[in-house]
């Protein structure tokens, strides 16, 4: 199994441990209510160096990025990143991923763990002769600061004027010497930074992150406070198999305005799917796969489900039927059918 | 009272016929938001599932130690699930009236070894 560079400082912080995508990372430290709360209340830090980076560079990286994404990639200013799928010709997800541009004709892609492989077999028999493919996940590491008290601690560590403004905006600081990418990101619904660093500075800057006191914080918060943030994560809300117009990102698929993998297969084929938000209203916690009801007819299934710690109730995002129009459904939890009511996404929205 | 343990971590008071699960087992679960209790009247043999508690991350099930009868349930676990991380080896889900003698289980020595010696809860 493979090691970030936090592994030890985290496991002498009492980290539970677990397999992700290859990696022994954190699930929870205390316990997954107390770090969920702590991000939604104060601040949040989270090891996720496990995530993928690959640089994209030459005088076709744009051409190709816009052949490998569904979002517009022209408009895409140095200093900003932007969200987007990259589809197979069927118009399934091969991966959701985050586009940074880095300078005039190089881009960086943070891309998810667990489709680390295959995301670097399709860039690559993509761009082979058009652009310089960098894999960059080795030597990367990246800390998520998330919570409303990062930009204070964000500030401190690297002067206001060092640190992007916007959402979905970053900058380049140097710290002793090396590059570090400050990035206004995260997968929380609050605001925060990502740090992404060489791994040498690994311990330095966690030291330095450490003196502020955040919670500590593993994959389990973070998956709860996505889930609330009703942000969809790859491998539940999507997959390959999962036409990317039955997964409510229509936002961040740009048909009309250029060509891309997969956009043919959209252009032919219905959505036959949609994503709702779920709030269970009786006991039981819906969980991924668990089949949901309209009456007696099966419409679809739970694709994640958690209690939501801020809400105090149980929530559920669902892959059912797109003709599905009613208020309330049915999740079959252990043979039971119990009720849920369907909500608007996001569970959670921050005050700003 | 000496409580006597599973190996599915459930304890078990043989004087008032309670049960409850070890302190190893809540630290494991750590988040548990939902309990579901079986009604009183309710009749397990050993090894049934009786009841399930639901933390953030997982669901798991609740075995009886001994065969008999659910002659009492901790009603206020339905609304209070969080009293079982705050003191598992005081708070009871359900008690049974035995008709079978326990076996197979351990006290508190030979449970805390058989922890050390196998994690997973």
């Amino acid at each position: 199994m493979k090691k970030t560079p936090f592994y030890e400082l985290l496991a002498a912080h009492g980290a539970r441990m677990v397999e992700f995508a290859g990696y022994a990372m954190p699930i929870q430290f205390s316990s997954i209510i107390t770090e969920h709360k702590a991000v939604r209340e104060h601040i949040g830090l989270f090891d996720v160096s496990h995530m993928a980076e690959f640089i994209i560079k030459g005088e076709k990286a744009l051409e190709a990025l816009e052949a490998l994404t569904t979002n517009v990639m022209s408009t895409l200013a140095i200093g900003k990143a932007r969200y987007t799928l990259m589809l197979n010709d069927n118009g399934g997800v091969i991966d959701d991923i985050l586009v940074y541009r880095l300078d005039t004709q190089e881009y960086m892609i943070v891309a998810n763990a667990a489709n680390y492989q295959k995301d670097c077999d399709h860039i690559v028999a993509h761009i082979a002769t058009e652009a310089e493919f960098i894999d960059i996940t080795e030597s990367t590491a990246l800390l998520a600061l998330q919570g409303k008290d990062a930009i204070g601690i964000m500030e401190r560590l690297f002067g206001t004027e060092a640190l992007p403004k916007d959402n979905y905006s970053f900058t380049k600081a140097i710290y002793k010497g090396k590059e570090l990418l400050l990035s206004r990101t995260g997968y929380t619904g609050e605001d925060g930074f990502e740090i992404f660093l060489d791994t040498t500075l690994a311990q330095d800057i966690f030291a330095r992150l450490m003196e502020s006191s955040p919670t500590l914080c593993g994959l389990g918060a973070r998956d709860t406070l996505r889930l609330e943030a009703g942000m969809p994560l790859y491998g539940h809300e999507m997959s390959e198999d999962t036409l990317a117009s039955e997964i409510g990102l229509g936002w961040f698929i740009k048909t009309d305005a250029k060509d891309f993998i997969g956009k043919s297969a959209l252009l032919t084929k219905e959505p036959q799917y949609k994503r709702i938000g779920l709030k269970v209203v009786g006991k039981g916690i819906a969980r991924d796969g668990m089949k949901v009801f309209e009456g007696s007819k099966e419409i679809g299934y739970v694709t994640s489900g958690t209690y939501s710690p801020t809400l105090g109730y149980p929530i559920a995002m669902a892959r059912v039927n797109i003709d599905f129009d009613k208020d309330n459904v049915e999740i079959e939890i252990r043979g039971a059918k119990i009720q849920a009511e369907v909500c608007k996404l996001p569970f959670y929205k921050r005050q700003k | 009272m000496a409580l006597l343990y599973a190996k599915t971590h459930e304890w078990y008071d043989k004087a008032s016929g309670k049960i409850g699960i070890s302190e190893y087992a809540a630290n494991a679960l750590v988040d548990i938001v939902f309990v579901d209790l079986p009604e009183v009247g309710t009749m397990l043999a050993a090894g049934d599932s009786f009841a399930t508690l639901e933390s953030v991350k997982a669901v798991s099930d609740i075995y009886s130690p001994v065969s008999g009868e659910i002659v009492e349930v901790n009603e206020a676990l339905r609304d209070a699930p969080e009293l079982i991380n705050e003191d598992p080896e005081q708070t009871w889900f359900v008690a049974i009236k035995a008709e079978t003698e326990a076996t197979g289980l351990m006290d508190k020595a030979a449970y805390e070894a058989y922890c050390a010696s196998n994690p997973e809860a």
